[in-house]
């Protein structure tokens, strides 16, 4: 028996390994998962986007729930950019504030893109964030750096701050922070593409890719 | 207490670490693979390390190579508690190159990304723990091994 006892002992961990992994996989997976947007009734706050990049008729939407803070919501703009090249006149996307807890300053940094966009400058405000996420992530003072970005981007810096502390932008980012929650969204970027969650082993380019190639084939994603 | 003994006794401690570090790896491997390191919000403290290009090689996550290299080392220390005297001259050459990419990861964190992630910091911990054990190992006597 002690002859064989090493070899059980070695095959009850790998598979004692192996079964605890892929039911941590299964109830992090179940966590990640969103609900389809279609499906969430309580999601109709804020159902209207506001800012939209990319042909308005396009015949696919996707959606983003970022936060400016965020580090992979920054690597997926820059994806972003060359997604609407790629597909031109087929894609447009949305982009919906989620500010998480645990970023500072991500807030501040979405007060200052809906002040931006109440100058009509949302997306500039938008490139410039993510551009300077790590700038600013790290800044003691970040309005004074918000300011001069808008003064970059050619903002009335006056009317900007006033309206970083107006309540029409608070109004837009709870609006887009409700219905996020009531999606069961938790985790940035969070993607959809025409209602439908994308999955978060499928957040890389090329799962995107195929989600955007799918959904103009007409085929209901996986 | 006899040379043998303290002997054996070490290499059951070098395993049961080593399934400290499986696990701790296996964590790692799963929150690789479900997709979650591409996300902020669900591990604050690790996104930034596990999200980079330098957590994985090709597809690859590293972190399964890591539960992949404590496997051996559990299974090898397991072995040679056991009399098989021959496992700990694989043991040796893991241990050696998992030392070695501890140092780099270790490298990636603090210079190249700036980020620590406690988990990997765990991971580098039970790394040295295990070297430190093997070289406590006294050297094995001349005999007919198994």
């Amino acid at each position: 028996m002690k002859r064989y006892l090493p070899f059980l002992i070695v095959i009850g961990v790998a598979l004692g390994t192996f079964g605890s992994g892929a039911m941590l996989y299964r109830v992090k997976h179940s966590q990640l998962q969103a609900k389809p947007e279609a499906t969430a009734l309580s999601a109709n706050s804020g159902s209207e986007p506001t800012h939209i990049r990319g042909n308005p008729e396009a015949p696919v939407t996707l959606e983003e729930y970022g936060d400016f803070q965020c580090p992979p919501c920054g690597s997926f703009a820059a994806f972003a950019e060359e997604l609407l090249k790629e597909y031109d006149s087929r894609l447009r996307i949305v982009f919906r504030h989620f500010p998480l807890a645990v970023h500072e300053h991500a807030r501040e940094a979405s007060l200052a893109a809906e002040a931006a966009g109440l100058q009509g400058r949302f997306w500039e405000m938008y490139d410039v964030l993510y551009r300077e996420q790590a700038t600013w992530s790290k800044a003691p003072n970040v309005r004074e750096l918000f300011e001069s970005y808008a003064g970059t981007i050619g903002l009335n810096v006056d009317q900007f701050r006033k309206d970083m502390d107006g309540e029409q932008a608070k109004a837009r980012i709870d609006s887009d922070f409700a219905r996020a929650e009531s999606l069961g969204i938790k985790v940035t970027p969070s993607l959809y593409i025409n209602g439908q969650p994308l999955d978060a082993k499928d957040k890389n380019p090329e799962g995107v890719r195929a989600a955007i190639n799918a959904a103009l084939a007409g085929k209901p994603q996986a | 207490m006899t040379v043998s003994r303290f002997r054996t006794i070490l290499y059951i401690v070098v395993a049961i670490v080593a399934v400290a570090g499986l696990a701790d790896a296996t964590f790692l491997s799963v929150q690789a693979l479900s997709g979650e390191t591409t996300s902020c919000g669900g591990s604050p403290d690790c996104f930034r390390v596990l999200g980079s290009s330098y957590a994985k090689i090709g597809r690859v996550p590293v972190a399964l190579l890591g539960a992949f290299a404590y496997f051996c080392v559990f299974a090898f220390a397991t072995f040679a508690a056991f009399g098989y005297a021959r496992a700990r001259t694989f043991l040796i050459p893991i241990v050696g190159a998992m030392f070695l990419a501890t140092l780099w990861f270790l490298y990636v964190q603090a210079f190249l990304l700036h980020a620590y992630c406690r988990y990997c910091l765990l991971s580098a911990a039970i790394t040295f723990l295990i070297a430190g054990l093997l070289i406590a190992v006294p050297p094995s006597e001349r005999r007919s091994d198994r």
